[in-house]
């Protein structure tokens, strides 16, 4: 059984995918990850996870080029310059 | 090349990452296989050498040390594996395949070892040589490897201030010592010149053509004269060329080494090749049972 491990190097920090280790069973899947990823204090934390236990989604496509739900959306640069000479607020910078 | 393996090809070129689940055309798994296979070989041969001297190390510091290395290294071996086998390839085929000669491992595991002064060549020059090989690794196309050599890199980079400490304290020592020293770079030279392969031209090397290795053999061998020489130097060592040199525009001359003795070396004809498989396939029959015990105990 294959289980993927993911690592926390420091408290707060996210979790990410270091490896993964060959073992029957979780307590040996456990003792595994921490020999091979915690024994010199490098991490904070272990994720040890079932590899079937994962999801894998990997079906992003973006057919119609929508940008309103992203930043780059959003240009604000020339009516931001507009709306202040319409109000007389513009100043040199 | 079809179509789509001519797309992958450019991806890969451009810098592209490859996840195990990825479809990839099937030379480009086949020698990911070989590759990763032989470097999960070298470290578990490349603890033989050093774990014959655990019993004989001068200090309990130094016993420790080792002790350690080689617990790393099998580490090393044990990812590396886990790799290989998520490409299409059993650990227990690689283990087989190992004892029995048909797959390789690095050149530097083939020679023998005579005094302290070759652990601590190996530990600094040996490692110093394959830190160079396995950080051009972390650009690798095949996204699996490229994070495991992460760590690898990692323990690796203390192996070396080990190794440098074994070397330092020898030559700070007796005149026995830094003779030990002398003596076992001399032995060293030219398995570690044949240690980053023949210079085949980078177009040439199917191994970057796929970007699985990111540089060319030449250009790794002379980052390690480079970056190697000028401290060997320093100690006050030789270096058992005469022809070696830095030339103005900063390009290493060295003698041509017999590439003749690399080729019968990996093909399973050096020195101490046969023992060394022969302690891993007794190795390999007396702890079946530990396998079996815990294969058994989850079935």
């Amino acid at each position: 059984m294959i289980w993927e491990v993911f690592r926390q190097e420091r408290k707060g920090q996210p979790f990410q995918h270091a490896g993964s280790v060959a073992a029957p069973e979780a307590e040996f899947a456990r003792a595994y990850a921490h020999e091979q990823y915690g024994r010199r204090g490098e991490s904070a934390a272990l994720w040890v996870v079932a590899r079937d236990a994962i999801l894998d989604v990997e079906d992003f496509v973006d057919e119609l080029g929508r940008n309103y739900h992203r930043v780059d959306g959003y240009s604000l640069k020339e009516k931001l310059k507009e709306a202040r000479e319409r109000a007389g607020t513009a100043v040199d910078r | 090349m079809t179509a789509r393996e001519q797309e992958f090809l450019e991806y890969v070129q451009s810098g592209g990452q490859v996840e195990t689940h990825d479809w990839m055309p099937d030379e480009y798994r086949q020698r990911l296989i070989k590759f990763i296979e032989m470097h999960g070989n070298s470290e578990l041969m490349g603890v033989l050498p050093e774990r014959e001297w655990i019993l004989r190390a001068p200090t309990l510091q130094r016993k420790l040390a080792l002790t350690a290395k080689v617990q790393d290294e099998v580490g090393h071996a044990q990812l590396i594996y886990r790799v290989v086998e998520d490409l299409g390839k059993p650990r227990e085929q690689c283990l087989a395949d190992l004892v029995s000669g048909k797959s390789k491992f690095h050149n530097v595991f083939h020679y023998p070892t005579y005094t302290w002064g070759d652990v601590g060549v190996i530990a600094w020059l040996v490692d110093a040589a394959a830190i160079i090989s396995q950080k051009a690794l972390l650009k690798c196309s095949y996204a699996p490897y490229a994070r495991i050599m992460k760590k690898i890199c990692w323990e690796e980079s203390f192996h070396i201030l080990h190794g440098r400490d074994v070397i330092l304290t020898l030559v700070n020592g007796t005149g026995t010592q830094r003779e030990l020293v002398q003596e076992a770079l001399d032995r060293w030279w030219t398995p570690l010149m044949h240690f980053h392969g023949n210079p085949i031209e980078a177009t040439d090397d199917p191994m970057v053509v796929w970007r699985i290795k990111s540089q060319a053999n030449e250009e790794a061998r002379q980052q390690f004269l480079e970056g190697y020489v000028p401290q060997i130097w320093e100690l006050g060592l030789t270096v058992p060329d005469p022809k070696l040199r830095r030339s103005d525009e900063g390009v290493w001359e060295y003698t041509e080494p017999d590439w003749d003795e690399l080729r019968a070396v990996v093909t399973g004809h050096g020195p101490k090749t046969a023992e060394r498989l022969d302690f891993r396939r007794l190795n390999l029959e007396e702890t079946a049972w530990v396998r079996n015990a815990v294969l058994a105990e989850a079935a």
